[in-house]
C-alpha cells in the first residue's frame, strides 16, 4: 500500500476508535500493564486496548500469524506519528512487549511463539524478569539459581531480586543455572514459567522513594516442564544479553522526557524545568537565577542532541536489525539525563520539592520528590552506568579486557 | 525529518574523505607553520579543492555554484576538519560567500560569487570588534557621503584578513540602530586608502588579522544591503552568522573525531604495568564517555545542516539549531582535546606528536562566532527563559 494511503487509513481509524479520554498522557495509576488480574481504572482503557490489540497495533511490527500488526518499519513509524499527533497514550505497556517478545520472536520454537506471543500482544499475560540475584548484580553471569533436570521437568531452587512487579505478574522469564561445572556464561539457560506454580513466592522491597515496584522472588522446588526452556540448554546467556539490549533501549527512552514535552502535549508545569523554575521564582520572560538558567540550557541542549541521536540510531540500524551496541550508549546517556532533569527540578522548586507527604505540598510537588528518588535507580537497573561504559569500551571501541590480559582468559 | 545522508551526499562525503586522506594530511599544516610563507595556506590543495567544486557547493547555480546545499558543504568541512586543513574554504566561501548571498543584490552576486567559486577572488568577513564574540556590539560606522560611504572602526579575529583580495566589513549605517539592526556590509579592497591590515599569529597557525579603518571610502556599488530594511537586515545578519556557526561546528566535529581516533589507537598500543593501558577501566570509561558525547555532536551537526537546507525552516528554528549545535560541539571539543593530551601522557605534550595541533585549533574554533556560554545564553532566550 502507498504510505500516504496508509497514513490516511490510520488517521481515520484512530479518529473513530481512540476514545477521547485516551488522548492525554496516562497518569501513573492509569498505565495499562495487562495480565490476568489487571483492574482497569478507566473503562476507556479497556476498550482502547481491545481495539488496538485487535489490529495487532500494540506490537505493530510483529508478524501477523501470531496476532501482530505485520507493519513495515515505515508503516510503523507512520502509526507512531499519528498516535503522537492526537497525543494518544499507549494502549498497553509491558515487559512482554519491550523485552521478552522480541527475543522470543528471534529464538523461541514455533510452539513457544504460538503459545506466548498472542497473549503478549493482547495483554492477557503480564510478565516479570528473573535476572538479578542477591549475589549477582553487575556480575549477572555468576547467578546461582539452580535448575536440575527431573524427568520431563526441571526443579528450580534459588532466589531473584529486583524482580519488577513480580507480585503482580502472571509469568516470569528467568535465568537459571543448568550447568555448574563449565565456565559461568556457558551454564545458563533461559526458561519461562507460571508465577502460580507451587513453590514460587514474592516479597515487595520498599525503596527510598517509598514505593515498591520491585520484589524479592523465591523458588522452592518449583517444577517447570522442560519444554518451557527457550533456545536450548546452556544457551541462555546469548538470549539474556540480547534481551538486555532491548531493555536498555526501553530505559533509554526515559531520557527523552524533555524533548517529548513539546508545547502541544504538556500537561503539567513540571514537564518543562525552565517553566517550573520561573514559576517558583515569580519570573516572567527570563529566569532570574543566571547559574540555574545556564544549567537548564545545558540540560536542554543535551536532551535535544540525545533525542536526535536516538532518532539517528533508529534510522541507521538497518531494517529488522533491532538494537545494536549503541543501545548501551543510549541507555547510559538517557538515564543520566533523566537524573539531571530531576536534580534540576529540585533546584527549580526549592523547598516545595522536598516534601514527603501531607499538607503544604500539592500532588505534583510530592510527585517530584518521589520521582527524583526513583530516578536514582535509572542508572542501576538494566545494567549500571558503569557496566554500560564497560560495554561501550569493549564492544564499540574495541578496547582490551583487563581480565583476559591479566589471566589469559576471556 | 530524516537525519540520514542521501546517496549524492554520501558520495561527496566519500570523495572528500579520500581526497583529504591522500592529499591533505596534517603534516601540511605543520609545514605551513614551520616554513612560514605569506599566504598561510597550501595553494596546490586549494586549487584542487576548487577543481573538485567544493567552493560552489552551497552557492546557487545562477551565481556560478552547484546549489548542492549546506549539508554538502558541511560534510566536506567535517572531512577537512579531520586533518585540520587550512584553506580559504571557511573565510571566503562559508562566511563571505554566504554574506554576499544574503545581503547582495543580484548584480552584486553576479559580479562577486562566480569569482569566489572559481577562487579568483579571496574574501574575508570582518564582524567582531571585541575579543569576545559580540555581534550586537558593532561600533564601526559607515557615514553617507557623495557617491558612497566613509567607514571608520576596528575589527579583530578576521580569518584570512591578510590574504583576502577584498574584505567584507560589517558596519552600522543607521546611527540610531542598536544591536544587530541597521547594519550593512561593505566590500573593501585590500589596498583601499585608510585600511590597515595587521596579520596576527594565532595558536592554531591559521590565518587571522586585525583591521583598522580610517575614513575608508567605499562606493555605493560595494555596499551590500543598503536597501534592506532594518529588521530584515538583523535577521539576515543572524542567518549568515548561524550558517557560519553550523559550518564551523561541522569542521570541529571532524577534528574531535580525529583527535579521539588518535587517542583510541594510542590506548591500544601503549603498554604499562605489563598490559595495554586501554584495558584500564579508569581510561575506558572516559573513552566511552567521549564516544557518546561525540555521537551527540554528530546528531546535532547533522540536524542543524538539514535545517539549513529545509525550505520550511524559520529564522528561529535555524537560530535554535545553530546555538544548540555550537554550544554542544564547543563543550565536547574542549573535553576531547583535553582528554586527548592527558591520555597520551608525556608524548601528548611534545610538539613532534600531532595531538597538540588539535587542542590549539579546538580553542580557536570554540571561541569563533560564539563560545558555548554565548550560545547557551542565546538558546535560553530563544526558548523564552
Amino acid at each position: 500500500m502507498q504510505l500516504s494511503a496508509f497514513r490516511a487509513e490510520v488517521r481515520s481509524w484512530l479518529d473513530i476508535n481512540c476514545p477521547k479520554s485516551m488522548r492525554a498522557p496516562a497518569v501513573q495509576d492509569e498505565v495499562v500493564w495487562g495480565g490476568r488480574n489487571f483492574q482497569f481504572k478507566n473503562p476507556d482503557s479497556k476498550m482502547w486496548l481491545e481495539r488496538m490489540a485487535g489490529k495487532g497495533w500494540t506490537c505493530p511490527m510483529w508478524p501477523e500469524e501470531f496476532g501482530g500488526g505485520g507493519l513495515s518499519r515505515d508503516e510503523s513509524i507512520i502509526l507512531s506519528q499519528e498516535l503522537l499527533r492526537i497525543n494518544a497514550r499507549p494502549a498497553l505497556t509491558s515487559f512482554g512487549i519491550s523485552m521478552l517478545g522480541p527475543v522470543l520472536l528471534e529464538s523461541a520454537s514455533y510452539e513457544q511463539k504460538l503459545e506466548h506471543i498472542p497473549k503478549i500482544i493482547r495483554g492477557e499475560i503480564r510478565w516479570c524478569q528473573g535476572y538479578s540475584e542477591p549475589g549477582s548484580g553487575s556480575d549477572l553471569a555468576s547467578l546461582a539459581t539452580r535448575a536440575e533436570a527431573d524427568g520431563d521437568d526441571y526443579l528450580i531452587n534459588g532466589s531473584k531480586v529486583w524482580t519488577s512487579y513480580a507480585d503482580k505478574a502472571d509469568w516470569i522469564f528467568c535465568l537459571v543455572r543448568t550447568d555448574v561445572d563449565g565456565p559461568k556464561h556457558g551454564g545458563i539457560s533461559f526458561i519461562l514459567f507460571d508465577m502460580e506454580t507451587t513453590g514460587v513466592s514474592t516479597k515487595p522491597i520498599q525503596l527510598i522513594s517509598g514505593s515498591s515496584p520491585f520484589c524479592e522472588t523465591f523458588f522452592d522446588d518449583v517444577r517447570v516442564p522442560a519444554k518451557n526452556l527457550v533456545g536450548g540448554v546452556n544457551n541462555g546467556w546469548a538470549i539474556a544479553k540480547r534481551l538486555l539490549q532491548h531493555e536498555r533501549t526501553m530505559i533509554s527512552g526515559f531520557g527523552l522526557a524533555d524533548s517529548l514535552n513539546s508545547d502541544s502535549n504538556h500537561a503539567s508545569i513540571m514537564d518543562k524545568v525552565e517553566e517550573a523554575a520561573m514559576h517558583y521564582r515569580g519570573d516572567s520572560g527570563r529566569l532570574s537565577d543566571p547559574v540555574l538558567r545556564d544549567e537548564i540550557a545545558k540540560f536542554k541542549i543535551d536532551s535535544e542532541a540525545f533525542a536526535l541521536t536516538s532518532q539517528r540510531s533508529l534510522e541507521e540500524s538497518k531494517k529488522g536489525q533491532g538494537p545494536t551496541a549503541t543501545s548501551s550508549m543510549l541507555k547510559n546517556y538517557g538515564c543520566e539525563l533523566n537524573k539531571r532533569r530531576y536534580e534540576l527540578l529540585l533546584q527549580a522548586l526549592g523547598s516545595q520539592a522536598l516534601g514527603w507527604e501531607g499538607s503544604g505540598f500539592d500532588t505534583e510537588e510530592l510527585g517530584v520528590t518521589r520521582e527524583w528518588l526513583r530516578s536514582k535507580a535509572n542508572s542501576i537497573e538494566g545494567g549500571t552506568s558503569e557496566v554500560q561504559l564497560n560495554v561501550i569500551a569493549k564492544r564499540v571501541l574495541g578496547l582490551p579486557d583487563i581480565l583476559s590480559m591479566r589471566k589469559g582468559r576471556d | 525529518m530524516s537525519l540520514a545522508l542521501n546517496a549524492d551526499q554520501e558520495l561527496l562525503q566519500d570523495s572528500a574523505k579520500s581526497f583529504v586522506a591522500q592529499n591533505a594530511p596534517l603534516s601540511v599544516l605543520r609545514q605551513l607553520r614551520d616554513g612560514g610563507g605569506e599566504r598561510g595556506f597550501d595553494e596546490k590543495i586549494w586549487a584542487h579543492m576548487i577543481e573538485l567544486g567544493w567552493t560552489g557547493i552551497a552557492i546557487e547555480e545562477s551565481f556560478g555554484g552547484f546549489n548542492f546545499g549546506h549539508v554538502g558543504l558541511g560534510v566536506v568541512l567535517e572531512e577537512t576538519g579531520r586533518t585540520l586543513v587550512s584553506s580559504p574554504l571557511i573565510p571566503s566561501v562559508l562566511l563571505s560567500g554566504t554574506a554576499i548571498s544574503y545581503f547582495g543584490s543580484d548584480v552584486q552576486k553576479k559580479q562577486l560569487l562566480p569569482k569566489v567559486v572559481k577562487g579568483q577572488l579571496l574574501l574575508a568577513l570582518a564582524v567582531d570588534e571585541l575579543p569576545i564574540h559580540s555581534p550586537n556590539h558593532i561600533e564601526s560606522a559607515a557615514t553617507k557621503v557623495d557617491g558612497g560611504y566613509r567607514i571608520n572602526g576596528t575589527k579583530t579575529f578576521v580569518l584570512d584578513g591578510h590574504v583576502a583580495d577584498k574584505l567584507v566589513v560589517v558596519a552600522r549605517v543607521d546611527k540610531d540602530g542598536s544591536g544587530s539592526e541597521g547594519l550593512s556590509l561593505f566590500v573593501v579592497d585590500n589596498k583601499a586608502p585608510g585600511l590597515n591590515i595587521q596579520r596576527t599569529s594565532m595558536v592554531d597557525c591559521r590565518n587571522c588579522a586585525n583591521l583598522t579603518l580610517i575614513d575608508v571610502y567605499v562606493d555605493e556599488e560595494n555596499c551590500l544591503g543598503a536597501d534592506i530594511d532594518i529588521e530584515d537586515s538583523a535577521s539576515k545578519f543572524a542567518r549568515v552568522l548561524d550558517i557560519g556557526r553550523i559550518g564551523i561546528a561541522s569542521e570541529m566535529l571532524g577534528s574531535m573525531q580525529a583527535a579521539f581516533d588518535l587517542t583510541l589507537s594510542y590506548l591500544k598500543q601503549r603498554e604499562q604495568f605489563g598490559v595495554l593501558i586501554g584495558s584500564f577501566q579508569g581510561l575506558q570509561h572516559r573513552a566511552a564517555t567521549m564516544y557518546s558525547e561525540i555521537e551527540l555532536c554528530r546528531s546535532a551537526v547533522r540536524a542543524a545542516l538539514f535545517e539549513l537546507d529545509n525550505l520550511e525552516s524559520s529564522d528561529d528554528s535555524v537560530a535554535r539549531m545553530a546555538s544548540m549545535t555550537k554550544a554542544k560541539v564547543s563543550d565536547v571539543a574542549q573535553l576531547v582535546s583535553n582528554e586527548a593530551i592527558q591520555m597520551h601522557g608525556g608524548i601528548g605534550m611534545t610538539d613532534e606528536y600531532d595531538v597538540g595541533f588539535y587542542i590549539k585549533r579546538a580553542r580557536v574554533a570554540q571561541q569563533f562566532l560564539g563560545s558555548a556560554a554565548f550560545h547557551r545564553d542565546r538558546y535560553a532566550s530563544l526558548n523564552s527563559f
